[in-house]
């Protein structure tokens, strides 16, 4: 992880959307007087959702939303590396490369990444991709997975290949369907690859098993105990 | 402090009050406990792990020392005492690890750095860590960062204590400092790196337990143990700071601050700390004889001999004296005894024209004490802006802010931003007559106030209708209780070092004499004839020109500019004497290194004049000098103490009833970097200036 540092180019200026401006004035709500402050993380991220990035611009008027002073802000946004200090791409990736995914096969994701989209934290020519390496998204029973963040969410791509990934990432850039969430073929979200293997019995779903109750359980009412 | 708990620091019985931290007790108990983040008079941290201990019965690991109070121990079994110790192995190997983390990413330049000698880390290093290093792997370089012109950085030795961040936030009050990133990425940093813009930042550089805070204008000068160090006591405000003043040879090559709890505890403010280049610029160091419009170097005697000619030439009436800011208190009684002989009561010390310095002597001073407003629960200031004129008190007010939240703090003046939260009541007089008259929720505040404080600055005294406005706080001091017997809460705050000590000797017109003003009037008139200045710079010196003029001073400024003859003399830290400052404190300056050239001791230069008119003064050397002053003045014989009077203090007598005029009151100090002839030739200081006033524009527009 280098170190981050805001972008050269800053905005003028940053104001909400109507949307998140009353958005912003309802969680503003839950926090006690003199302790706004807490907020300051769900704002910078409702930030980041609507410019895609966090500007100094951005900051600052949090800050003054908040009352806080800049550098308070400007701390927190530099510490959590989930806030992005410059923009990123229309397509913004984030490879996992943490033990489970990178004993998976993360490496070489991360060869497919700079092959296609090039060193990591520059945005491609086109402003379509941009790609990072985050600490474990928590789909590890999917290694090796990417999260793709764009205006529309962010979206987990999981069991990944190379093959898979840059066919995927050619996909979005010309603009095509893609699914979301596990590539394997033979897998559905995070259930076991192929057939089940066990709990195969059909009896147990046909409802054959199944016996009439004779009485339901717990429905006479106890003796108290100790009479 | 009556709930105390009984603990046992290495097999040793003590008992120490429940409230210290574990860190406090080993060290009452004479353990050493190193540490880089715990800072006495800051917050808590606890992230540099230097201060691990171990705790018997706690958990099996060590623990940090400063993060822990002594009422969270644990008794041992059968309510056996608590036990710390702290030279157990597993003490010394906590130790050597965090040492040996530490030093991971700490380069090894210590050849080169000017912390070195003086260096937490170095010492601890060398007291506390191993002795060498398993860590192969290259370590990190951060990036410099800009933090105005005091303070150099070199943010790859920055072990990340965050004491600067601490200090910023708590003490000066200034929230540009942060730790920006995080882990291995973990930078200080000023907000998009602009200056510190705080009156306080020296102090950053004395809280930096390494070298990545260090001073820009002593960098690469000298190594600590080089400097010959004297203790004194700075003449930049009237605080009267304890400062430390090292010197190589004849040069003062830096200041620091000594601890004193009753004044600075153990921070100075930036011109007392960097005005030290200021010390060997614009020197006098040869007496000047103006020959055709023209100053020229003269022989002291030449010098003497033509003062000592117009003198005796001059009739006495029309024979004037001033004293300046920076002059100390033997100096003002040499020359007051000189105008004594001479038998003209034309002299003044105000060159402000503050209509201040009659009557009892606790119409002027600072009577709370610098300490005791930590006591006060409602503060009013009046034409003062504390911060620029005292940073010191300043850092108290908010000091005592920050303790207590009910703390009422109301402005009367400009309205300047004072590092704490304040009730902006007025910019003048009619706020003021207002409040006397009882009106006003900020009335009710002082009323209600246990402890309540009035501070009037000379931006409310230093103006026509001062005496006027000085009687109406003190009235509106006593009507809320704030002139007790056991607490006076009517404060003049000053801002010359000197001005206290001769209004205490009272250098301030005679019968029938002339003040400051009545001097510069006669001057022009052409009724006065000879003025002795002694020092004075601040005022329009040109209105002098009428008369012969005498300047006596340390530099080149205002003053000489204007005189017909210079007399040149010692700086604050070139001479012995006694400052008196605001609360009426008398402190002994002490000499540094020697004057330059031909230049001497102020009291010395009057004396030999005296000689030369025949009326030669009564004592031959300093101590004479001193016991014919504090015979005279007793007050400044008493060193380092305050108070002292017993009866009740009239606040009715203090200035004189009279109407005001609906001026707006403005602070005294217009450029906090250059209120003096010191730090007007100091580069540093005119840097400062720059850059402080410039952020302002920009902040203003």
């Amino acid at each position: 992880m280098a170190s981050r540092r805001p972008a050269k180019d800053q905005p003028a200026s940053f104001d909400w959307t109507p949307e998140n401006k009353a958005w912003c004035e309802e969680q503003i709500k839950k926090y006690p007087q003199g302790r706004q402050a807490s907020c300051v993380i769900p704002f910078l991220w409702r930030g980041q959702k609507q410019e895609g990035w966090v500007s100094i611009p951005m900051m600052e008027r949090i800050a003054r939303q908040l009352d806080m002073p800049y550098i308070r802000v400007y701390e927190v946004a530099t510490f959590y590396t989930m806030f992005n200090l410059a923009p990123e791409g229309e397509f913004f990736v984030q490879l996992c490369g943490t033990t489970p995914c990178m004993l998976r096969g993360s490496n070489e994701l991360r060869e497919v990444c700079k092959k296609v989209i090039g060193e990591e934290g520059h945005v491609t020519e086109d402003g379509k991709f941009s790609w990072l390496e985050v600490e474990c998204l928590g789909a590890c029973c999917n290694a090796p997975m990417i999260q793709i963040s764009t205006k529309d969410g962010d979206h987990y791509y999981e069991d990944l290949t190379p093959e898979i990934l840059e066919d995927l990432l050619g996909k979005l850039a010309r603009g095509e369907e893609v699914k979301i969430g596990t590539q394997h073929p033979g897998r559905h979200t995070s259930d076991p690859e192929g057939d089940n293997t066990t709990l195969t019995d059909p009896s147990l779903y046909d409802g054959s098993r199944a016996q009439p109750l004779k009485e339901i359980p717990n429905s006479a009412p106890k003796e108290p105990a100790g009479q | 402090m009556s709930d105390t708990r009984v603990i046992k620091v290495n097999n040793r019985e003590i008992e120490v009050p429940s409230n210290l931290t574990l860190l406090q007790a080993c060290e009452a108990a004479g353990e050493e406990i190193p540490r880089f983040c715990y800072h006495e008079r800051l917050s808590v941290a606890g992230n540099c792990r230097m201060c691990l201990i171990e705790v018997k019965g706690g958990p099996p690991k060590p623990v940090a020392s400063c993060a822990q109070n002594v009422k969270d121990l644990r008794p041992g079994p059968e309510g056996a005492p608590p036990e710390l110790f702290t030279n157990t192995p597993m003490v010394k190997k906590a130790r050597e690890g965090v040492m040996e983390f530490l030093l991971i990413n700490h380069p090894l330049d210590c050849p080169i750095c000017d912390q070195g000698g003086e260096c937490d880390l170095q010492d601890q290093a060398m007291a506390y860590g191993r002795d060498g290093s398993r860590y192969e792997e290259n370590k990190r370089a951060v990036e410099e960062k800009h933090m105005g012109p005091l303070i150099k950085t070199i943010m790859t030795r920055c072990i990340q204590c965050t004491r600067c961040v601490r200090f910023a936030t708590e003490i000066a009050g200034v929230d540009d400092l942060g730790l920006v990133n995080r882990g291995e990425n973990a930078e200080i940093t000023t907000y998009l790196e602009k200056a510190v813009e705080s009156e306080l930042t020296g102090n950053l550089i004395d809280v930096c337990p390494v070298g990545a805070l260090t001073s820009k204008p002593y960098a690469f000068n000298a190594r600590p143990w080089e400097l010959r160090k004297t203790e004194s006591v700075d003449a930049m405000d009237a605080v009267g700071s304890n400062i430390r003043v090292d010197a190589r040879g004849r040069e003062v090559l830096r200041i620091l601050p000594v601890l004193h709890e009753g004044i600075n505890e153990e921070w100075i403010a930036d011109k007392s700390r960097f005005v030290w280049d200021g010390l060997r610029r614009q020197r006098l160091d040869k007496p000047y004889v103006r020959k055709d419009g023209k100053l020229v170097p003269a022989s002291w005697d030449e010098a003497l001999s033509l003062v000592a000619e117009k003198l005796k030439a001059a009739p006495k009436e029309k024979v004037a004296a001033l004293a300046g800011d920076l002059v100390p208190a033997e100096a003002v009684k040499a020359l007051k005894d000189l105008m004594g002989e001479i038998g003209s009561p034309n002299m003044d010390c105000r060159q402000d024209f503050a209509k201040v310095g009659e009557g009892d002597r606790r119409n002027y001073l600072f009577n709370t004490g610098i300490a005791n407003l930590e006591q006060a629960d409602a503060i009013l200031l009046i034409g003062t802006n504390p911060r620029a004129e005292a940073p010191m008190i300043n850092a108290r007010i908010r000091k005592t802010w920050l303790n207590n939240l009910d703390v009422k703090i109301g402005l009367i003046g400009e309205q300047k931003d004072l590092s704490y939260d304040y009730d902006y009541l007025g910019a003048g007089t009619d706020t003021l007559s207002s409040l006397a008259k009882g009106e006003g929720a900020f009335y009710e505040a002082l009323k209600a106030a246990k402890n309540p404080v009035v501070i009037v600055g000379m931006g409310a005294l230093a103006r026509e209708d001062g005496a006027a406005i000085l009687n109406a706080a003190a009235q509106l001091a006593d009507s809320v209780g704030a002139v007790r017997g056991d607490w006076n809460g009517f404060n003049v705050l000053h801002n010359a070092a000197g001005r206290v000590g001769a209004l205490d000797l009272g250098f301030l017109p005679g019968e029938g004499g002339r003040d400051f003003a009545g001097i510069l009037d006669g001057c022009e008139a052409r009724e006065i004839d000879f003025v002795y200045n002694l020092g004075a710079d601040e005022f329009d010196a040109r209105r002098l020109a009428g008369a012969f003029v005498v300047y006596q001073g340390s530099h080149g400024d205002n003053g000489a500019r204007h005189a017909d003859v210079i007399f040149p003399a010692a700086a604050y830290t070139e001479q012995s004497g006694i400052f008196v400052n605001t609360e009426g404190r008398a402190q002994m300056a002490n000499r540094a290194c020697f004057p330059p050239g031909d230049a001497r001791e102020d009291w010395a230069i009057i004396r030999a004049l005296s000689g030369r008119i025949g009326k030669a003064l009564p004592y031959d050397d300093m101590f004479a000098l001193r016991q014919a002053m504090i015979a005279e003045v007793p007050s400044l014989g008493r060193i380092d103490q305050v108070g002292g009077a017993e009866d009740r203090f009239d606040a009715s007598a203090a200035g004189a009833a009279g109407s005001l005029s609906s001026e707006p009151f403005v602070s005294a100090t217009a450029d906090y970097y250059l209120t003096n002839p010191i730090a007007r030739a100091s580069k540093t200081m005119a840097e400062c200036s720059a850059v402080m006033n410039g952020a302002a524009k920009v902040a203003a527009e």
